[in-house]
């Protein structure tokens, strides 16, 4: 090991995660191969060696026998002063050489809140942060996640995005980089070819135009790049490629089991939820595919737990047939089967109260709202029947905790609706007092809520962010309604989600914006040991931006929006109607009860969702 | 019960404790073997790891208990095992009718005291002077807070070598148990002694665990 880093782990917390080594690393000897990515998460290892994006991808790109993909996280505050002070360049888990060795820098970019960690991973590598700065075929760097959607901020720093699912365009970019670097072509030369691949992004060839009040006027392509690039998805998850053989990190990470993704897109459509949307059209796996996979990674991995994941679980159509091929299995080698995101409808509820580990936690809800009306203006079907009915059945069953997670400031939320929560709460502990099997052991409900936050590619990308104030006001009049000794409330600080709003729908502007909060100090910014509001005002007041424009400023209907340059699949047209049914407080009936027209299904060849 | 003895060595000793726990464990499912499971409404697996190391430690001599949910051929288990463990992890030998824990007594360590600019003059005979006193306290981390404790009686025996011009090389044996030295104690003492003998880097390693007969424990 290198001598530097030997001396700096034992003052580190964690250092297993700094030195890779971990079952089933993929190591290949460099000298033989011909393309080198640095495949960096910016965030920590713990989170981001849960993304099962990244361990697709990962497998993907090592599946080349040309090339060599190793990963790298965003360090901890320690080690990056460690680093800072050896004056060591960061370097990739696999080998421990240095990033800045490798020909391409690839991000997955999950969340806003770590584009700083992203300015941090370069820098720390010794690697210039502009697109610019960068001349030549070494150190590409492009990204890749949810993030993308709208790349906007990221614009200066980032080559070149690829949109969507990775596990066919990976392919196609690594290739066109591998042609590039055989024939000394340039950057630029590079850049253009590399746009033709479908999902390819290049935010250097277009040029954004501003109106004299701050909006957008125009975006306009150059040298003939098309109006939109659009996303890529997978037709068939079956035959996708999804490894068999994980690594198993030797320290505990946020999601320490095997994952199975049962299935992409979300039938729902809950108004607020970008993922739902970007992630359409709905594609389930095979129960064999997932059985196979699920036997295949539990062996492999020796883990003792799998999960069932997706955006909403319990719709995937065949989930008791699933469950029922591995229930042997799983009892006989004492395999913890769970799944998450249930919902609370008659299904969901049997499958709950059969999942032990559900017993630990409780029960746990998302109405993400108060009222009926509330909820029918966001989509979100679930009622209050529904809950009180799987309460009772709980609760006579021995269960004695709840969660339940809200969201405060919602569009037409009023505080009849803020109040409302309050009123389910109680109609929860009435529910208890009636039902409970036990009471000796008291009822405890566990209530959240969290600051919403206008995403782009929802059918509320164009509304107004509440102030801050407005937000304390509700979440203070929700606590004063909510007495009961038996109920606990959290609430999210409201200053981080005004940021992510303002990220989240920004533009080009929001590069300096970025760069200014990492050269005074923002990293981590998901952390709360890390985030700081202050530096971050201070760095928009530097750039001469207001972040009322982004939050609670609105966006017109008719305004170009920086993000119009990415085809998600789902149209404009569609987010609007149902904007207006958002005002009209009508849902839309989910994908399996009939197809809403939404746009997603262009992506598919046959033009049918198989929801 | 049986038994496993095992190194830890390269990377894995940035392994903690408890990870090494899952480790393991996960090791015996990926050789296709499982560990018998505790009752009760969190089952867990049966398997022990006696005297944990510290982070950043290495060690040739390693134990662990462990239970078997069927009958398993001890001999064949660790290449079975080796083949799914991480890097770093080596299992040397299994086998049953380990002695009683209560049998192990002593710890024979090495400590590799590195000086970039070379070892201080005389650093070695230093060190012998400072073993030699009557009693030597060091302070600790307690679980209240620090305490003061004189390791000397918790030291039987020990040596001191030069392998070369930046090194030196403390071998020592340490009470492992009732009461418990932690061979790094001993840097800290030469820290807090010999100013002039502080390493700009120490090595600690494991290099065996004994008896109350000074035999290597089995
Ligand atoms: S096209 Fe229709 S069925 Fe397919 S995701 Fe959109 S709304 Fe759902």
């Amino acid at each position: 090991m290198n001598t530097k880093l030997e001396r700096i782990l034992p003052r580190v917390q964690k250092p297993a995660r700094y030195v890779g080594g971990e079952y089933n690393e993929i190591v290949k000897d460099k000298t033989q191969t011909d393309v080198n990515v640095a495949f960096c998460f910016p965030d920590t290892y713990e989170i981001g060696m849960s993304n099962v994006g990244m361990r697709i991808l990962y497998a993907v790109m090592n599946d080349l026998p040309w090339c060599a993909c190793e990963r790298v996280f965003a360090p901890w505050g320690d080690m990056e002063d460690e680093l800072r002070k050896a004056r060591l360049p960061l370097w990739c888990l696999e080998s421990q050489d240095p990033v800045r060795d490798f020909d391409m820098i690839a991000f997955s970019i999950g969340y806003e809140m770590c584009y700083t960690n992203i300015l941090n991973v370069l820098d720390l590598s010794g690697i210039p942060l502009h697109s610019s700065e960068r001349e030549g075929l070494h150190n590409i760097v492009f990204a890749g996640g949810t993030c993308a959607y709208n790349p906007e901020p990221l614009a200066d720093f980032i080559d070149f995005f690829s949109l969507g699912e990775g596990e066919e365009i990976t392919v196609e970019i690594l290739e066109c980089y591998r042609r590039a670097k055989q024939a000394g072509w340039d950057k630029q030369t590079f850049l253009r070819e590399v746009a033709k691949i479908d999902g390819v992004y290049v935010p250097s060839f277009y040029e954004h135009v501003y109106n004299e009040d701050g909006t957008l006027k125009q975006i306009i392509p150059l040298g003939g790049a098309p109006k939109t690039a659009r996303k890529r998805i997978m037709q068939n998850l079956d035959t996708a490629r999804y490894p068999d053989k994980m690594i198993v990190p030797s320290t505990e990470i946020v999601h320490d089991r095997m994952n199975l993704e049962v299935m992409r897109g979300c039938i729902r459509g809950c108004r607020f939820c970008q993922a739902g949307f970007v992630y359409r059209p709905v594609r389930p796996r095979s129960v064999q595919t997932l059985h196979d996979q699920a036997i295949g990674l539990l062996e492999d991995s020796g883990c003792h737990e799998i999960t069932l994941s997706s955006l909403s679980t319990s719709d995937y159509r065949y989930l008791p047939e699933l469950m029922a091929s591995l229930e042997d299995y799983c009892q006989e080698k004492k395999i913890n089967l769970s799944v998450p995101s249930l919902r609370a409808d008659n299904f969901s509820r049997e499958l709950m109260l059969k999942l032990q580990k559900v017993r630990k936690s409780g029960l746990t809800f998302a109405p993400e709202a108060g009222t009926q009306r509330l909820r029918d203006a966001i989509n979100k079907n679930v009622t209050e029947e529904e809950i009180l009915e799987t309460c009772k059945i709980a609760f006579s069953g021995g269960w004695s905790n709840v969660k339940l997670y809200f969201m405060l400031g919602l569009p037409t939320e009023t505080d009849e609706d803020v109040l409302g929560i309050a009123d389910l709460v109680y109609k929860i502990l009435k529910t208890w007092r009636e039902n409970a099997s036990n009471k000796k052991r008291g009822l405890r409900i566990h209530v959240a809520t969290a600051f919403f936050v206008p995403k782009p590619f929802t059918p509320f990308q164009w509304e107004q962010q509440i102030t801050p104030e407005e937000y304390t006001r509700r979440q203070r009049l929700l606590k004063d309604a909510m007495l009961s000794k038996s109920v606990e409330y959290n609430w999210h600080a409201p200053d981080l989600s005004q940021l992510e709003a303002v990220l989240a729908r920004g533009d080009r502007r929001l590069c300096r914006v970025i760069e200014t909060a990492w050269r005074r100090g923002a990293k981590l910014d998901g952390w709360l040991e890390y985030f700081d509001y202050k530096l971050w005002m201070q760095a928009l007041r530097d750039c001469g931006i207001d972040p009322a424009f982004y939050t609670t400023r609105g966006y017109a209907e008719d305004e170009v929006l920086p993000w119009d340059s990415i085809d998600v699949g789902v149209t404009k047209r569609f987010f609007l109607r149902e904007r207006e049914r958002a005002y009209r407080s009508e849902i839309t009936p989910d994908c399996r009860a009939g197809c809403a027209g939404c746009g997603a299904n262009r992506l598919l060849e046959g033009g049918v969702c198989d929801a | 019960m049986p038994r496993m003895r095992f190194s830890k060595t390269g990377n894995a000793v940035w392994i903690s404790h408890l990870d090494l726990m899952r480790a393991l464990q996960r090791g015996f499912r990926r050789a296709g073997v499982l560990l018998k499971h505790s009752q009760g409404f969190t089952p867990h697996p049966v398997l022990s790891i006696a005297l944990p190391l510290s982070v950043g430690v290495s060690s040739d001599y390693e134990i662990a208990d462990f239970e078997l949910d069927a009958p398993t051929d001890l001999a064949a288990l660790p290449a079975r095992l080796n083949a799914a463990l991480p890097k770093g992890i080596e299992i040397l030998e299994c086998y049953e009718d380990g002695e009683k824990l209560k049998h192990l007594k002593w710890l024979e360590a090495r400590l590799t005291l590195i000086y970039d600019a070379g070892v201080p003059a005389q650093a070695a005979d230093q060190i012998r002077t400072l073993f030699a006193r009557p009693s030597l306290e060091v302070e600790k981390h307690g679980k209240n807070g620090p305490v003061t404790v004189d390791i000397l009686p918790m030291l039987h025996a020990y040596s001191v070598t030069q392998p070369d011009e930046t090194t030196l090389a403390l071998t020592a044996t340490v009470s492992a148990q009732n009461p418990t030295l932690n061979p790094l104690l001993l840097l800290t003492a030469i820290e807090a002694e010999l100013p002039a003998c502080k390493p700009d880097f120490t090595r600690c390693h494991r290099i065996q665990i004994m008896n109350e007969a000074f035999h290597a424990f089995r």
